[in-house]
């Protein structure tokens, strides 16, 4: 798989270190962006002009105005004001799924590809199983039979990413595992943890990073696409994947109440994309001449 | 690595297909017993859901728990329920009473048109782009191309079907926006923008893979040799380059079909399509147990047959595979 993430994007940036002038201006644009997204998760209840679930009938699917930037829906809240809310169950739930399956999987993609044997056996025969399992259909079974709404399908999601991160860290550490240095610090008596940790992971922590944000923006499109559906977040929430489904039926009256959240989700997605796709060139080739 | 004469049957063929098809029927018993165990983990139980808002007396809860096997063992009620599974009988859908295959069986067609069309868009569009982008490598229409996947891999299913929906049905009225037509032609007309926008995520993906492929098969000796023999262009194009940069996407085959699965869901429930993936939806929220035993099992069969048969057909292909060895 590593080797596909590392699809060229023709942005530039390759080779300089780490500085800003190096950042190719539409990646600068990609970090803006999700800085903003960010901002707006956490304080976005607080700079929303209107509240996100105020109602007003006589106001009912307005198109953009200066009143309502982007609008009003089909009960009268500010779609702008909802968007805002919204992002915060858009992106919390990622977060918690990108970092926690970054921990998990660079464990036991490191475990996996260093041991090899039978920790590597059972490990990859559970990744292949969650692998070829298609994840919102299981997200869809658990949250919608068993309930447990939103912190239980970020728990599945996490348990169905870690598979993904795992098989990544194991193609890069196998790259790792022969070479001399490696050897070297085993014949000097170093533990095993030690090796993996100290002496492998760095090596392979720009594949382990590029990996993250694509984790990150493909558990975003996740959880909105389960909240689209209905389920995991009760009706009403400001949610973006929630806003979309519930104003679907506005689309031929006013056409900006559904597209305007499907868009914050695709740009951020995008944006998530771009900056993983980014790392993985820009730190790959640092790495190439190490 | 020969010599051994077991260890030349542990690498021969028959001995692969016959031991993916033993994993085969272990994991769809053992995803059945998952599936049958739902009835014990969800909260609240059978008979309250059954009874509704009717009496309860007794009697009544004793004759459906007989009627239900509730009064039997686990491991009994398990084989009486995995026996009629066998022979695709679910029972009774909890909602409407009709029987779970008959349902499955009417709605089954419509997912499958839409998933198959989608697939063929997937791997016309996601190979032919893919191959023109790495051929047009580092020029405007390869980083077009490539900005133009990574947008398609960051749009959900639904988001580009309401896009499409109001682009295509609504500003232009180039398309229907609902229905299912009749006969084919009025059928593939009518899903049309469905599939279009089931396939835009899997093409994406096929494109990335097919470009890689493509980068690394136009840069070996055998095609710089079939250049200076003086080949033309196309024909060192088509024969030579896109034959092999195929077999990495056969790989990617199971993934596609995890994609196109999960966005048919997305897609029937925004296009109010009555396929297996509303059915799924409508079965996971109203708690209707054996219509989601049903509908559970018959997709998770699809995806195990349809994954060996890829595999098989890698395996064949590919002589590295069948060994076990340890790929990157």
């Amino acid at each position: 798989m590593s080797d596909v993430v590392a699809v060229e994007t023709g942005l530039g940036g390759i080779g300089t270190r780490g500085r800003l002038s190096s950042i190719p201006p539409v990646i600068l644009l990609c970090f803006l962006i999700i800085g903003g997204a960010v901002f707006v998760a956490i304080f976005g209840r607080l700079i929303a002009p209107y509240s996100p679930g105020q109602q007003n009938v006589a106001n009912v699917l307005q198109k953009a105005s200066a009143e309502h930037w982007l609008g009003t829906d089909a009960l009268g809240r500010d779609i702008l004001s909802r968007i805002l809310a919204g992002a915060r169950t858009a992106l919390v739930g990622p977060i918690v799924i990108a970092a926690a399956s970054m921990v998990i999987g660079n464990a036991l993609g490191l475990l996996a590809g260093y041991r090899g044997g039978r920790v590597e056996a059972v490990i990859m025969r559970w990744v292949d199983f969650m692998w070829a399992v298609p994840g919102l259909l299981i997200m869809i079974v658990v949250v919608g039979q068993f309930g447990g709404g939103y912190w239980m399908a970020v728990a599945v999601l996490l348990v169905l990413t870690i598979p993904f991160d795992t098989r990544v860290i194991r193609g890069a550490t196998l790259e790792q595992a022969p070479r001399p240095y490696v050897e070297a610090a085993r014949s000097l008596g170093v533990s095993d943890w030690r090796i993996m940790g100290l002496h492998i992971w760095p090596n392979v922590s720009h594949v382990a990073v590029a990996n993250t944000c694509l984790v990150f923006a493909s558990s975003l499109v996740a959880l909105s696409s389960l909240s689209y559906l209905g389920l995991g977040l009760s009706p009403g929430t400001p949610d973006w994947g929630l806003m979309v489904a519930e104003e679907r039926n506005d689309l031929f009256v006013s056409p900006i109440a559904p597209l305007a959240p499907a868009l914050a989700i695709v740009i951020t997605a995008t944006s998530l994309n771009l900056i993983g796709d980014w790392f993985y060139e820009r730190l790959s080739s640092r790495g190439a001449t190490r | 690595m020969t010599g051994r004469p077991p260890a030349r049957f542990r690498q021969s063929f028959a001995f692969y297909v016959l031991r993916r098809l033993v994993m085969l029927v272990i994991l769809l018993v053992a995803i059945s017993f998952v599936v049958f165990s739902f009835e014990y983990i969800t909260p609240g139980n059978v008979v309250d859901t059954l009874l509704g808002l009717s009496p309860r007396t007794p009697e009544t809860v004793a004759a459906l728990k007989h009627e239900y096997h509730l009064d039997e063992p686990f491991f009994t009620q398990y084989w009486i329920w995995a026996r009629d599974a066998a022979q695709l009988d679910f029972g009774n859908s909890l909602r409407t009473t009709i029987p779970v295959s008959d349902t499955l069986r009417s709605r089954l067609p419509t997912s499958l048109f839409l998933g198959g069309y989608a697939f063929v868009m997937t791997m016309i569009f996601g190979v032919l782009l893919g191959a023109v982008a790495a051929l047009k490598r580092r020029r405007l229409a390869d980083r077009g191309i490539v900005a133009g996947a990574i947008v398609g891999l960051s749009t959900p299913a639904f988001v580009s079907g309401i896009l499409l929906l109001w682009l295509l049905a609504i500003e232009v009225k180039a398309f229907p926006s609902f229905g299912l037509g009749s006969g084919f032609f009025d059928e593939l007309w009518h899903l049309t923008l469905p599939a279009l926008s089931l396939a835009l995520i899997s093409t994406a993906f096929v494109l990335k893979h097919a470009r890689a492929a493509m980068v690394s098969v136009l840069d070996q000796d055998y095609v710089t040799f079939a250049r200076a023999r003086g080949l033309s262009p196309r024909r060192v194009f088509f024969l030579y380059a896109v034959r092999n940069a195929l077999i990495p996407v056969v790989t990617i085959s199971g993934i596609i079909l995890a994609f196109l699965i999960t966005g048919a869901v997305l897609v029937e429930v925004t296009f109010s399509l009555s396929g297996i993936g509303s059915l799924l939806v409508q079965a996971a929220t109203t708690k209707d147990l054996p219509m989601l035993q049903g509908v559970v099992l018959v997709v998770a069969a699809t995806i195990m047959v349809a994954n060996l048969l890829v595999d098989l057909v890698y395996a064949a292909i590919d002589p590295r595979i069948r060994l076990g060895g340890r790929t990157a």
